[in-house]
């Protein structure tokens, strides 16, 4: 399966900037379906960047964030090349992990 | 699918966060007292506190979740800068941005006064990585957003009304 994390990781020799899209549905658990029935909540919890062995972001994420998250910042360091390593947990317990390349 | 709780997930309860919590605590309890406490029950809920702030996610009210992750309350700074919408159309998807000139940011969380549970997202930030953060939230209906950054051990705030057409939170 194609992996649910797309990634852009750019460095302008000082700084990366890392944009970060993640699929997810993001189900808050307060909302209802067709039927009526509560969707029960299904969201990403955390989210974390590493770099060089190294956390440089990590995210703490609620239900309040929205389907499909995403979210931008930026480093010092990080070379063109390098890999960086992003993964993800939610509350069902289920990950999905990924390695983008700097550009 | 189990949850880290061991229940399945299909059958979480939705509602509640806190009252769930404390059944979860009691039904741990009661598992060890007929003997099959060698579950990891208390390893996976210590794991899980120490990571992800699970009850700061739970608290209702802002300051309430300000309180439960900080354990202090914050000060308003003109050096946090808020950047979100005037007015947001959909509800489901506000975007929203903090950056700051403080120095020794640990981290930033964002807060949407009037959702089901205040706090949306809390960002460590280690030595290394710039104080800059966006991302989009749900917003259940016009309210206060309110950014966090923690710089050297202390809290400084900014905070924003936000004009919601949509909510977010009704589907």
């Amino acid at each position: 399966m194609a992996s649910t994390i797309r990634v852009r990781a750019t460095s302008n020799g000082d700084i990366t900037e890392v944009q970060a899209l993640v699929q997810h549905p993001m189900d808050s658990g307060f909302v209802k379906d067709a039927k009526g029935e509560i969707i029960p909540p299904h969201f990403i919890q955390q989210l974390t960047f590493e770099y060089d062995g190294k956390a440089v972001f990590v995210a703490d994420w609620g239900a309040a964030v929205s389907k499909d998250p995403y979210v931008k910042f930026s480093f010092k360091g990080g070379k063109k090349g390098d890999d960086l390593k992003i993964g993800w947990v939610d509350n069902k317990g289920a990950t999905d992990t990924t390695t983008a390349k700097i550009q | 699918m189990i949850t880290a709780n061991g229940f399945p997930a299909t059958r979480r309860p939705v509602l509640c966060h806190k009252v769930l919590r404390r059944k979860v605590l009691q039904g741990a309890g009661l598992i060890a007292l007929f003997g099959l406490g060698d579950l990891p029950f208390g390893a996976a809920l210590a794991a899980a506190s120490d990571k992800y702030p699970e009850d700061a996610f739970k608290q209702k009210r802002d300051a309430d979740a300000i309180k439960t992750l900080y354990g202090t309350s914050a000060e308003t700074s003109d050096k946090v800068k808020l950047d979100a919408p005037e007015i947001a159309e959909n509800g489901a998807v506000v975007p929203v941005s903090v950056s700051t000139t403080l120095d020794n940011v640990t981290s930033i969380a964002f807060f949407v006064s009037e959702n089901p549970n205040a706090l949306a997202a809390h960002y460590k930030i280690p030595a290394g990585t710039l104080p800059n953060v966006a991302n989009r939230l749900k917003m259940a209906k016009t309210c206060n957003v309110i950014a966090i950054v923690e710089s050297g051990g202390k809290l400084y705030s900014a905070t924003k009304e936000v004009k919601v057409t949509v909510g977010g939170c009704g589907g």
